[in-house]
């Protein structure tokens, strides 16, 4: 990838919402550059998904969020990922990791309650027959999500006298 | 009890700060969106803090030799070699209370009673009064938007007398974020060595400048290093402010004169600060000086954006290669730059710094710092862009 193509995809990170002609004007070249840039990124599959990042407590809804570690069997051809496809098929699940360490697999849920993420722990991760254990965590509080600091500290600065 | 006959007069006649009389102004409102910091955003690289906490858990916390740590100043000799191809032993290098204690010390050693030192303008607000304090007379010398801010050799001839002791070269420049091209520092260098005064070079920003050479140092041009005094620190360059870390580079004979003076009032510089001075030169120049240059692009960046959307909405401002701000023109709302920041501040609650804050008298210029996040810089120069709209309805 050229250091050009990082700086973009570093922008769109950053805020997806950025417009070519401002992503132009941050790197100092060309709009139809950076529309290539993006159009080619988005093809290849680099760039997979805009979304937004919500800071969950302040939307007033019920939702719960759990990080639920996995231990399994691998399967004999498939190793992990056969394991893998079945859990991350579930709607409610936002993402799943292979982990390394003393477990398996990690899964982020994403539920309107605690009984909802029991009953997936209980009636679907557990019924799988290469699951051979789970320990659920439940999130208790977002500090940071996505690389930002949702409740952002003041500025220190002072204004000296420069 | 009058207390004007216990103080001293030339002190007493200091007019304040315009910087800080305004922002006294913008304390009195809370929820204000400033553009106004002189100050990076950036937090002090970890390697810096670390050895400072290390340092301080050594218990190396005593007076350090007046002049600094010999190993500091190793180190900053070899990054001005390094970096600006100048020369310096580090008996030559004087550890300071940052850049500021420098000019304040540097202008004591030099000026005697009644000779004049010239000062560029707009410049940085301590540069008159610290000429003041030391006996000297202050001479603006203006730079001027068709110039991009930068100083001309005819103008400088224009306000050489057989007074004049130095120079002050404050470049690259707060507030206007001009620079001086290696070319422009040959013609005045002509000019200066004619005349025969010094150059005290400040050069606090060096690291941040934008275009593709970099900074040149005054005290790199043929003549120039045996009459300059280059006072730098690692405020901005390491976002270090709070340290209170700068240095001076001069002639042994100057040198020993400007020491004299630090050891009588200062002693020597703040002792963690050295140490986490050394370690921040050192990382730098083990990483080569990526974090800097990180740090850079993202000024970078602000500043292209800043400069975008100025002129589109129409304060025209030229394309600073310098320092942290931008100094768009605000003529076009028939506005002082007083009466524009006092009035943005009142009616849209966004802090600006006139550019009044740097000249003697007004200006149509303001000052605006993009040493905040682009997020920031969005929301305030939306503001200030439907200010502009409604102001010229």
């Amino acid at each position: 990838m050229t250091q050009l193509e990082k700086k973009v995809i570093a922008l769109l990170k950053d805020d997806a919402r950025r417009s070519y002609s401002e992503i132009a004007t941050l790197l100092g070249v060309e709009e139809n550059q950076i529309k290539t840039i993006v159009t080619d990124l988005e093809k290849q599959g680099i760039i997979v998904k805009y979304s937004a990042i919500i800071n969950t407590e302040k939307t007033g809804e019920d939702y719960v969020d759990a990080l639920i570690e996995v231990k399994c069997t691998p399967q004999a051809r498939s190793g992990f990922d056969a394991i893998a496809k079945e859990i991350y098929k579930f709607p409610e699940v936002k993402s799943v990791y292979l982990m390394s360490g003393t477990y398996d697999l990690c899964i982020q849920l994403e539920s309107k309650t605690v009984r909802d993420v029991s009953l997936f722990v209980s009636e679907r991760l557990s019924t799988i027959d290469s699951v051979t254990g789970t320990a659920t965590h439940f999130i208790m509080k977002q500090y940071k999500e996505g690389g930002v600091v949702l409740n952002d500290e003041t500025d220190r600065r002072s204004d000296g006298n420069t | 009890m009058d207390y004007t006959k216990y103080l001293n007069k030339t002190a007493l006649g200091i007019k304040p700060s315009g910087i800080r009389k305004f922002f006294d102004l913008a304390s009195e409102r809370k929820d204000i969106i400033s553009l106004g910091v002189g100050e990076p955003d950036f937090d002090t690289p970890w390697v810096a803090r670390d050895n400072a906490i290390k340092i301080i858990k050594k218990g190396y916390t005593q007076y350090t030799g007046n002049a600094g740590l010999p190993k500091l100043r190793e180190l900053i000799c070899k990054y001005y070699l390094d970096r600006y191809g100048v020369k310096y032993s580090p008996n030559e290098c004087l550890v300071t209370v940052g850049a500021s204690e420098a000019i304040d010390i540097t202008l004591r050693a030099i000026v005697n009673p009644g000779e004049e030192v010239l000062v560029p303008e707009p410049s940085y607000v301590s540069y008159c009064p610290c000429v003041q304090l030391a006996g000297g007379i202050p001479v603006a010398v203006p730079c001027y938007a068709k110039d991009n801010f930068s100083l001309t050799a005819d103008t400088l001839k224009k306000y050489i007398t057989d007074k004049t002791k130095a120079i002050i070269l404050p470049y690259p420049n707060n507030p206007t974020g001009a620079i001086m091209e290696e070319d422009g520092l040959k013609e005045i260098a002509k000019v200066i060595i004619e005349k025969d005064i010094l150059v005290i070079s400040d050069e606090i920003y060096s690291e941040l400048t934008y275009n593709e050479k970099g900074h040149v140092s005054i005290a790199s041009i043929s003549g120039m290093q045996e009459r300059t005094i280059v006072i730098n620190g690692f405020s901005k360059a390491f976002s270090m402010t709070g340290w209170r870390l700068g240095y001076l580079l001069a002639p042994l004979e100057i040198f020993e004169v400007i020491k004299k003076i630090h050891q009588y009032g200062i002693i020597c510089a703040p002792t963690i600060s050295q140490y986490a001075g050394i370690s921040m030169l050192e990382e730098s120049f083990s990483d080569d000086f990526n974090s800097v240059n990180e740090m850079k692009s993202e000024y970078d960046m602000r500043r292209r954006y800043c400069v975008s959307r100025l002129n589109k909405m129409g304060l025209t401002c030229f394309e600073p290669k310098g320092a942290f701000y931008v100094f768009p023109s605000v003529e076009k709302l028939n506005m002082s730059s007083d009466e524009f920041a006092t009035t943005l501040l009142e009616e849209k609650g966004v802090a600006v710094v006139p550019g009044s804050a740097f000249v003697n008298g007004d200006c149509s210029f303001i000052r605006i710092s993009y040493a905040y996040s682009l997020k920031q810089l969005e929301k305030a120069l939306d503001i200030i862009e439907e200010f502009v709209k409604e102001k010229t309805k």
